[in-house]
C-alpha cells in the first residue's frame, strides 16, 4: 500500500509547498511571525512522520534502491528524475527530517525578526537537504547539493552574530569552489557513459587513469563540506556566527553530505582511485584529528570549540570510509549519525545559555550547573556522548572505526586513538570551566532553568542517542547490507584491475 | 536565383516592422511634442513588437532560402529572433514610465529601437556577407543615437560618441576581413564559402580574413578583449537603453557569430576554436574580475555581461552541434535573467532621482520585500546556482566544452563563476544584511513589476521548460549546421 504513494518526492517536497503556504499568510507583524513559527512547526513535524513511513516499509534484506521513483524529465538526453533509498541513503533521510522540527523549536524564541523569512528558508533548506539524500540521479543530486548554499548563506547572513557576512560569503565562495570542479567531473561521467542515472554509473567501471582525476574532482567538494584539513577552515566561522538552528543544522545534516558523497559515489564508482589514494585521506583526517583537536583546546569561544571537535569527529569518519573494511564503513555511518545528534545537541546547549547571557565566552560562565541541573544533566549526557562513553552512540561509532582502521593499519589505528584522547580533554575541560566550580560572575545567578520547549528538544535526542547506544544493531542492521555492496563493488573491481595488469 | 514573390514571405515580420517604423516617423512628427506622444509611439511599437512575433511563429515561415540565398528563414532564425523579439519588448514595455528624467521620453526613441530591431532580425537570417554587413549597419547606427538621446548629459553623450567610434572601429574590421574572405573564396553567400573550403590548411589570407570578422563579431557581443566600450556605453546611457542593450543587441550579435563560424566557416571549425576559446577565457576572466571593484550598478551589469558572452563563446568554442544547442539555451536564460534585472535597476529611485550606486539596495529587502526576492533570484542565476536558468546554461555549455576536449576552459570557467559569485553575492548581501536609513522609493510601476513576474518565472521553472528547449534547439542545430554527419 504504501508502494503505491510516490512516498520519497512527498517527503522532500512537502517542506518547499510549506514553504508556499507561508507566502499565503496576511496580517501583523507579530501574528504573521506566530503563526510562521506554528505552520513550519506542524509541517516539519508532519515531514518527519511521513518519513517514518519509510523505515516502517524498508526491508533491510533486500539488496538495492527501494521506494524507488522514476519519471521522465530530459527524455532522450540520459537525465531523468529518479529517486530512490537504500540503507546508507535513509539514515540520512530520517536524520534530517528528525532534526528539522527540532532546529524549528530551537530558534521559537531567540529568532525575532523577518520569522516567516527565517522559517522559509529552513523549510526551503529541508527540501534541498532530502532531496540530495534521496537524488539517484547525478545531475539532480548536484541540483540538490548546491542549491542547499542559498538558504544556508541566507541563515547566516540575516540572523548571524556579529561577523556573519564575512563568514556567509567564506562559506558560500569555498563550497561552491569544491563543488564546481565535481561538476566538470560529472560532465566527464556523463559524455563518457551516456547517462547521470547513479545505479549506471556505479556499475560502469572508469579506466583507473580517468577514474584519479574524478576522484580528485570529487574529493575536492567532499573535503570541502566534510570538511577535511586543510579546508576546513570555514567552519568554525559558519559556525560561530550561524544562528544555534543554523549551527545544528549545519553540523547535524550539511556535514554528513560529504561523508554520504564517499559512499555512494567516490568508493563505488572509483574503486582503485579510492584505494590508491587511501593513505592521503588517512593523513589528512589524522592531522584532522590531532590538530583540530588542539586548536579545540586552546578556544575560549563555546561554539567554536565545538566547531572545532566537528572536524575532528569526522575526521574519523573519514578515516573509517577509507579504510575500505565493512567495519570501518559502517563505523563511518554511525559516526556520522551519532555525530549529527549529538553535535546538534550540543550546538544547541550552548544555544540555550547564549539566549540567556548572550557571550558565549567560556570565562564568562562557570558553576551553571548549580542554576540549571536539568541543563547540566543533558549537557554532560551529550558532552560524554561527544566523547564516545561506552552506552552512547558516540561509543559504537569509534569502536568501529577502530576495529577498521586497526585492520588498515596499526599506525592510523595509533594516532584515531590518539584523537580520542584528546578529545575527552577539551570536552571535560570545557564541562568543567562552563558547568563546575563555584560561580564566579554575578549573572550566572540569575540565569533561567532550563524551559519546557528546550527540556522538548533535549528529550528525544537523548532518548535516541542511547538507544543506539544500548542497542546499536537496530541502526547497523539498517546498513550492513548497502554497506555490502559497496565493498563488493570495491573489492571486485580492485581484482579485476589486478587481473588486467 | 531570380527573385521570387513568396520570397517575401518569410521576412514578413521585417518588413512589418519596417513599415511601422516608417508610419511611426510620421506619428512622431506630427503627433505632438513631449512625453504624450513618446508613450503613444513607444505603445503603437509594442504592439508592432507583438504582431511581429505573431507573424514569426506562423508555420509557413521557414524557408531556409529566400531573396536568393541571401536571407535565411530557418528554424535557427526563428529561435533566435523569437529572443530577441521577446528582449526588445521587455526593454521597451520598461521604457514606458511616469519620471522623464533620462532624455527617452522623445518620439523617436521607439522608433529608432523599432529600426534597430529589424536590423538584428536581419543580423540573424544573414546568410551572405552583404546582408550580414547591411544587418549590422541597420542594428547599430540606432542605437548609437539612442545611446546620446540624453542630450543634457555629458556622459550620455560620451557613451554615444564612444559607442560610435568603437562600433565604427568594429565595422571596418569586419569589411576589411569580409573582404579578404571574398577575395579568397570569390563568394558573399555562406553556403559557397562553406562549399569553396576544404578541411586542409586555408590561404593565409583567408584566415586573415576570418579572425578579423570573428574580431569583428567579437566587438559587438562585448567579448574581451573587444569590451572596452562596454562599461562606459552601460553607464553613460539612459538606463532603459542600457537595458535594451544588455538584452538584445547581444542575442543578435551571437547568433550572427554562430551563422558565420557553423555555417560559412563549418568545415574548419578546428581553426576558429582557438580564436574563440581565447575570446571565452579573456571574457570570463576580465568579466569576473572586473566587476569586483564597480561601484555603479549599470558598470557591474556591463562586467557581468562580459562574463555571460565569455560563457556562452566556451559552448560555441566547441564547434559542435552539442555547443550551438548549448549556446541558444544560455542566450534564453540570459535574455531574461536580463530583463528581470533591469526591471529591477530602472525603478531604482531616491526621492524621484534616478539611484544607480550599487550601495543604493542596502536594506532593500526591508522596504521592497517581493522585489528583493526578485532579484536575489537573477543574482542567483547569474551566479550559476542550481536550479535556477542560469545554472543550465552553465551545464550545456561546459558539457558541450568538455566533449570537444576542452576541459581546461571548463575548468577555467567554473572557477571564474566561482569569482563572479562574490559579487552577486554582494548585492544579496546589501539587500539582505545591511539596513538602511535612506531607503529608495517605494512606488513600483505595473509594467517593472509584470517584465519582473514573468523573466522570475521563466528562471525559476527552467528546469520544467528544458525538455521542450532542448528538442527546439536541437532542430534549430540541424537548421544550422546541417544534418548530423
Amino acid at each position: 500500500m504504501i508502494g503505491a504513494w510516490p512516498i520519497l518526492s512527498i517527503v522532500t517536497f512537502l517542506p518547499l509547498f510549506g514553504a508556499l503556504f507561508l507566502l499565503l499568510i496576511r496580517g501583523e507583524g507579530e501574528v504573521v511571525a506566530q503563526n510562521a513559527r506554528h505552520v513550519t512547526l506542524w509541517v516539519t513535524g508532519f515531514t518527519f512522520l511521513v518519513s517514518l513511513a519509510l523505515l516502517i516499509g524498508f526491508d533491510p534484506k533486500m539488496p538495492g534502491y527501494q521506494f524507488e521513483e522514476k519519471a521522465e524529465w530530459l527524455p532522450g538526453t540520459g537525465i531523468g528524475y529518479h529517486m530512490g533509498i537504500d540503507g546508507i541513503s535513509m539514515p540520512f533521510v530520517l536524520l534530517s527530517t528528525f532534526l528539522t522540527p527540532l532546529a524549528i523549536l530551537a530558534s521559537w524564541r531567540s529568532i525575532k525578526s523577518r520569522v516567516r523569512e527565517y522559517m522559509i528558508a529552513f523549510l526551503v533548506l529541508e527540501t534541498m537537504m532530502i532531496g540530495m539524500f534521496v537524488s539517484l540521479d547525478m545531475l539532480m543530486f548536484y541540483l540538490f547539493f548546491e542549491a542547499v548554499l542559498i538558504p544556508m548563506f541566507i541563515i547566516i547572513g540575516v540572523w548571524g552574530g556579529a561577523r556573519r557576512v564575512y563568514a556567509a560569503f567564506k562559506f558560500f565562495l569555498y563550497t561552491l569552489l569544491g563543488s564546481v570542479l565535481m561538476l566538470v567531473c560529472i560532465l566527464a561521467m556523463y559524455i563518457e557513459v551516456g547517462t547521470t542515472d547513479i545505479p549506471i554509473l556505479t556499475a560502469y567501471s572508469f579506466g583507473v587513469g580517468m577514474q584519479t582525476w574524478l576522484f580528485l574532482g570529487f574529493l575536492a567538494s567532499f573535503a570541502v563540506k566534510v570538511p577535511m584539513w586543510p579546508v576546513h577552515t570555514w567552519l568554525p566561522d559558519a559556525h560561530v556566527e550561524a544562528p544555534t538552528a543554523g549551527s545544528m543544522i549545519l553540523a547535524g545534516v550539511l556535514l554528513k553530505m560529504g561523508g554520504y558523497g564517499f559512499i555512494r559515489f567516490s568508493l563505488p564508482m572509483f574503486p582503485h582511485a579510492s584505494e590508491f589514494f587511501s593513505p592521503l585521506i588517512f593523513a589528512m583526517s589524522i592531522i584532522a584529528v590531532i590538530y583540530t583537536s588542539l586548536v579545540a583546546l586552546a578556544q575560549s569561544d563555546m561554539k567554536k570549540l565545538i566547531a572545532y571537535s566537528s572536524v575532528a569527529h569526522m575526521g574519523f569518519v573519514t578515516i573509517g570510509i577509507f579504510t575500505l573494511t565493512e567495519q570501518g564503513i559502517a563505523g563511518a555511518m554511525f559516526q556520522m549519525i551519532s555525530h549529527g545528534l549529538v553535535s546538534a545537541a550540543l550546538f544547541f546547549c550552548v544555544g540555550v545559555v547564549y539566549d540567556r547571557l548572550h557571550t558565549r565566552e567560556i570565562s564568562a560562565y562557570g558553576g551553571v550547573a548549580a542554576v540549571m541541573p536539568r541543563y547540566a544533566v543533558f549537557f554532560m549526557f551529550m558532552m560524554l556522548a561527544s566523547v564516545g562513553l561506552p552506552g552512547t552512540s558516540g561509543f559504537v561509532g569509534e569502536l568501529l572505526v577502530l576495529v577498521g582502521a586497526w585492520k588498515a593499519s596499526t599506525w592510523v589505528a595509533f594516532f584515531t586513538a590518539t584523537g580520542l584522547v584528546l578529545g575527552a580533554t577539551y570536552m571535560l575541560w570545557l564541562y568543567r570551566r562552563v558547568m563546575l566550580g563555584g560561580i564566579i560572575h554575578e549573572k550566572v545567578h540569575d540565569m533561567e532553568p532550563l524551559t519546557q520547549r528546550e527540556f522538548a528538544i533535549f528529550l528525544p535526542i537523548t532518548v535516541i542517542v542511547l538507544w543506539f547506544g544500548v542497542y546499536p544493531a537496530s541502526l547497523l542492521d539498517l546498513m550492513v547490507g548497502s554497506i555490502q555492496l559497496v565493498i563488493d563493488t570495491v573489492s571486485s573491481s580492485g581484482v579485476s584491475l589486478l587481473a588486467q595488469n | 536565383m531570380a527573385f521570387q514573390l513568396t520570397d517575401i514571405i518569410p521576412a514578413l515580420p521585417e518588413i512589418f516592422l519596417s513599415g511601422l517604423a516608417l508610419l511611426l516617423v510620421l506619428v512622431a512628427a506630427f503627433g505632438g511634442e513631449g512625453i504624450v506622444n513618446a508613450r503613444r509611439v513607444t505603445r503603437l511599437s509594442l504592439v508592432g513588437i507583438a504582431v511581429a512575433l505573431f507573424l514569426l511563429v506562423q508555420d509557413d515561415m521557414i524557408r531556409p532560402f529566400a531573396f536568393g540565398g541571401m536571407f535565411a528563414a530557418d528554424y535557427f532564425a526563428l529561435y533566435m529572433k523569437a529572443l530577441v523579439l521577446v528582449g526588445t519588448f521587455a526593454a521597451l514595455l520598461l521604457s514606458l514610465r511616469p519620471e522623464g528624467d533620462d532624455g527617452i521620453n522623445k518620439p523617436e526613441f521607439a522608433l529608432l529601437v523599432l529600426l534597430a530591431l529589424v536590423g538584428m532580425m536581419l543580423m540573424i537570417s544573414a546568410d551572405n556577407l552583404l546582408a550580414l554587413y547591411m544587418g549590422i549597419e541597420l542594428q547599430s547606427l540606432p542605437l548609437y543615437v539612442v545611446a546620446a538621446m540624453r542630450t543634457n548629459s555629458l556622459r550620455s553623450s560620451e557613451a554615444g560618441l564612444k559607442y560610435f567610434l568603437l562600433g565604427a572601429l568594429s565595422s571596418g574590421m569586419l569589411l576589411y576581413g569580409a573582404s579578404l574572405v571574398y577575395g579568397t573564396c570569390g563568394a558573399t553567400d555562406f553556403a559557397s564559402i562553406a562549399a569553396s573550403l576544404g578541411t586542409g590548411e586555408s590561404p593565409i589570407a583567408f584566415v586573415v580574413g576570418m579572425v578579423f570578422m570573428i574580431s569583428g563579431l567579437a566587438f559587438k557581443v562585448s567579448a574581451a578583449p573587444f569590451h572596452m566600450w562596454t562599461p562606459d556605453v552601460y553607464e553613460g546611457s539612459p538606463t532603459p537603453v542600457t537595458a535594451l542593450f544588455a538584452i538584445a543587441p547581444k542575442v543578435a550579435a551571437m547568433a550572427l557569430l554562430m551563422r558565420l563560424t557553423y555555417g560559412a566557416f563549418g568545415q574548419i571549425a578546428d581553426q576558429w576554436s582557438q580564436v574563440l576559446v581565447a575570446l571565452s577565457v579573456a571574457s570570463m576572466v576580465v568579466g569576473a574580475l572586473g566587476a569586483i571593484m564597480q561601484t555603479d550598478i549599470k558598470r557591474m551589469m556591463a562586467y557581468s555581461s562580459i562574463a555571460h558572452m565569455g560563457y556562452a563563446l566556451a559552448g560555441l568554442a566547441s564547434g559542435t552541434a552539442a555547443g550551438a544547442a548549448g549556446v541558444m539555451i544560455y542566450m534564453t536564460g540570459y535574455v531574461f535573467m536580463g530583463a528581470g534585472t533591469f526591471a529591477i535597476i530602472l525603478l531604482m529611485r531616491r526621492d524621484g532621482q534616478a539611484a544607480t550606486k550599487i550601495s543604493d539596495l542596502k536594506g532593500f529587502s526591508q522596504t521592497h520585500p517581493l522585489l528583493a526576492f526578485g532579484l536575489l533570484v537573477m543574482m542567483f542565476s547569474m551566479a550559476g546556482i542550481p536550479p535556477l536558468a542560469g545554472f543550465f546554461g552553465k551545464w550545456y555549455v561546459f558539457l558541450a566544452a568538455v566533449q570537444a576536449d576542452l576541459v581546461p576552459l571548463a575548468v577555467i570557467g567554473v572557477v571564474m563563476s566561482v569569482v563572479g559569485a562574490f559579487y552577486y553575492l554582494r548585492i544579496i548581501r546589501l539587500m539582505y544584511f545591511e539596513d538602511t536609513d535612506v531607503p529608495l522609493d517605494t512606488q513600483t510601476p505595473a509594467v517593472n513589476k509584470l517584465v519582473l513576474g514573468v523573466s522570475m518565472a521563466v528562471i525559476l521553472m527552467f528546469f520544467a521548460g528544458l525538455s521542450g528547449m532542448l528538442t527546439a534547439t536541437e532542430t534549430a542545430t540541424v537548421a544550422l549546421m546541417g544534418e548530423p554527419r
